[in-house]
């Protein structure tokens, strides 16, 4: 017997084509030991509130106003004990704008302190000189932050009047802080995917890495799909810049339905959902990805028996998705070992079949499936906790103590009436996204 | 989504890779014992790798108190004949910065 071997990337070598002798007998390869899900996610996305300064078009979870019922600091403090114990490497942090609750540098502190490491997504609102420096010199800390266009022009049409200026603001502060590598994370839409090279200067103006990810159907992105996501020919052009760029941009793994042009990109292309990555939403609520906020694709929630672990291992909902997937439709396509049949939430959200092509899937199989749906209303994602009205230019977002916890409240934190039966959400939210906010 | 440190991480090493001298785990990474070996996530570079068998986990744990990588494997369990995979495996894992040279006080 050949000695077992290897240490590699992840996802450079494609299921099934490791040289003969060199995969340790009776172990699938790494990528289908992924697909059967991991004892733990690697790593996961943990959206921290729901409020934000901003109202991205597109947003994935409809954010604007902070939810009464979010997570307290103490309960996001035991959510990362429980990620300790499980070993999970790091949190993608996000919301909703995260840097906007009070306690927030507290709890990146507290989970550095305790071997998760963290980045986070921000739209740059809080990025000052002093914050800056402060990042600049953990080594468990990272930070992206968004930009959806190389011009104001361009990506204010999506994320709203200033929204340009604040990032770069925010981006000129971490590189005069000296925080080397900082991420500059790009949704690709119709109108920003001819300035890739413009993105990748901006990157280089400010010793940031670039990372291109793709635009969702989900959230209020589902409002503006059809009008934002990239033709086919972009898609190809997208692709052939992507292939061109390897390993200096990062992709989150999201653009592994390309994959069926030829080459694979770098990454582990398999949807990992529920597998090796999930979603924390700001309520506690466990989804198998952060593009499928939907009941549809909820597997629990953390203040349960059990807690978060309880969730990830016994979840019904992932014990399905870690199970073999058949391809359904796209089975007998030439692509099918290439793109997996693509993003689940794309096809659910546009009211394609699971196990049916991607809607931009590249050999148009998508295009001919939309078509056929056309007429019939596709699932509308759960929870929108958007701005009454959109904001003609980012909300000052002014952050008090709040109220005193109130004996009475139940750790949720969410006001108990007499009766023991929890009252209708505050309000007030309606207008500042962080009333009632109750750090603790 | 999100799982892009899976994208990039360790190239063949280019360097032979010295069986005779002290190696350690790189202070930055961590290690997560799984099914098939480990996960291996390098805080500092933000890169994930992965050990493909339980034998190759016990060497890399044991390096910071070997006197050499090859006692390392030796003490593992490794024979001669397999010593040149392991030698392979580790020059990738030094290329990547997973490992290090130990240099001794």
């Amino acid at each position: 017997m050949t000695a077992p071997l290897g240490t590699q990337p992840a996802g450079t070598q494609p299921a099934g084509t490791q040289p003969a002798g060199t995969q340790p007998l009776g172990a699938l390869p790494l990528v289908e030991q992924f697909a059967c899900g991991l004892d733990a996610p690697i790593c996961l996305t943990w959206e921290l509130t729901y409020a934000c300064n901003l109202s991205c078009v597109h947003c994935l979870s409809s954010s604007g106003r902070r939810d009464p019922r979010e997570l307290t600091a103490a309960e996001c403090r035991a959510v990362i004990d429980e990620l300790e114990r499980m070993q999970v490497f790091y949190v993608n942090i996000g919301g909703g704008e995260p840097t906007v609750r009070p306690d927030f540098w507290d709890l990146v502190d507290y989970a550095t302190a305790h071997h998760v490491g963290v980045k986070f997504s921000t739209n740059g609102v809080k990025i000052t000189p002093e914050t800056a420096r402060r990042l600049a010199v953990s080594d468990y800390v990272d930070v992206q932050i968004s930009l959806d266009g190389a011009t104001a022009e361009v990506n204010d049409t999506v994320r709203g009047p200033g929204s340009y200026a604040t990032a770069l603001r925010a981006m000129r502060h971490l590189a005069g802080a000296g925080f080397r590598g900082f991420k500059i994370s790009v949704v690709v839409t119709r109108h920003n995917v001819g300035q890739l090279d413009d993105f990748a200067s901006i990157a280089d103006r400010f010793g940031a890495q670039l990372r291109l990810t793709r635009l969702r159907p989900s959230g209020r992105g589902a409002d503006v799909w059809d009008e934002l996501h990239p033709t086919a020919g972009q898609q190809r052009q997208l692709y052939d810049w992507l292939v061109a760029r390897g390993e200096q941009v990062l992709t989150g793994d999201s653009f592994f339905h390309l994959a069926a042009y030829g080459q694979a990109l770098p990454g582990l292309n398999l949807c990992g959902a529920g597998r090796v990555v999930c979603l924390i939403d700001p309520v506690g609520d466990v989804y198998a990805c952060p593009f499928a906020i939907h009941e549809s694709f909820l597997a629990g929630n953390v203040r349960g028996p059990g807690g978060f672990a309880a969730v990830w291992r016994e979840s019904e909902l992932f014990a399905g998705l870690r199970q073999p997937q058949a391809g359904g439709a796209c089975h007998s396509c030439s692509a099918y070992d290439s793109c997996r049949g693509g993003c689940m939430a794309a096809k659910f959200f546009t009211g394609l079949p699971l196990d049916g092509p991607d809607p931009e899937c590249v050999k148009g199989y998508g295009e001919r499936a939309l078509a056929v749906a056309a007429g019939t209303s596709p699932p509308r994602p759960s929870g929108d906790h958007s701005h009454r009205s959109r904001p003609s230019g980012p909300v000052p977002v002014s952050i008090g103590a709040g109220p005193p916890a109130s004996p009475g409240l139940p750790p949720s934190g969410r006001a108990l009436a007499p009766s023991g039966r929890a009252l209708p959400p505050d309000r007030a939210c309606d207008q500042s996204p962080l009333a009632g906010f109750r750090p603790g | 989504m999100s799982t892009e440190t899976l994208a990039s991480g360790a190239r063949a090493g280019s360097e032979p890779f010295d069986l005779d001298r002290p190696w350690q785990l790189h202070p930055q990474v961590s290690v997560r014992p799984e099914r098939f070996g480990a996960l291996l996530y390098h805080f500092g570079t933000r890169r994930l790798s992965f050990l493909k068998s339980p034998a190759l986990l016990t060497v890399v744990s044991s390096l910071g108190e070997a006197p050499s990588a090859r006692e390392a494997c030796r003490a593992a369990g490794v024979t001669g004949a397999e010593l040149p995979a392991y030698a392979a495996a580790l020059a990738t894992l030094a290329a990547s910065q997973m490992i290090r040279e130990r240099v001794s006080l």
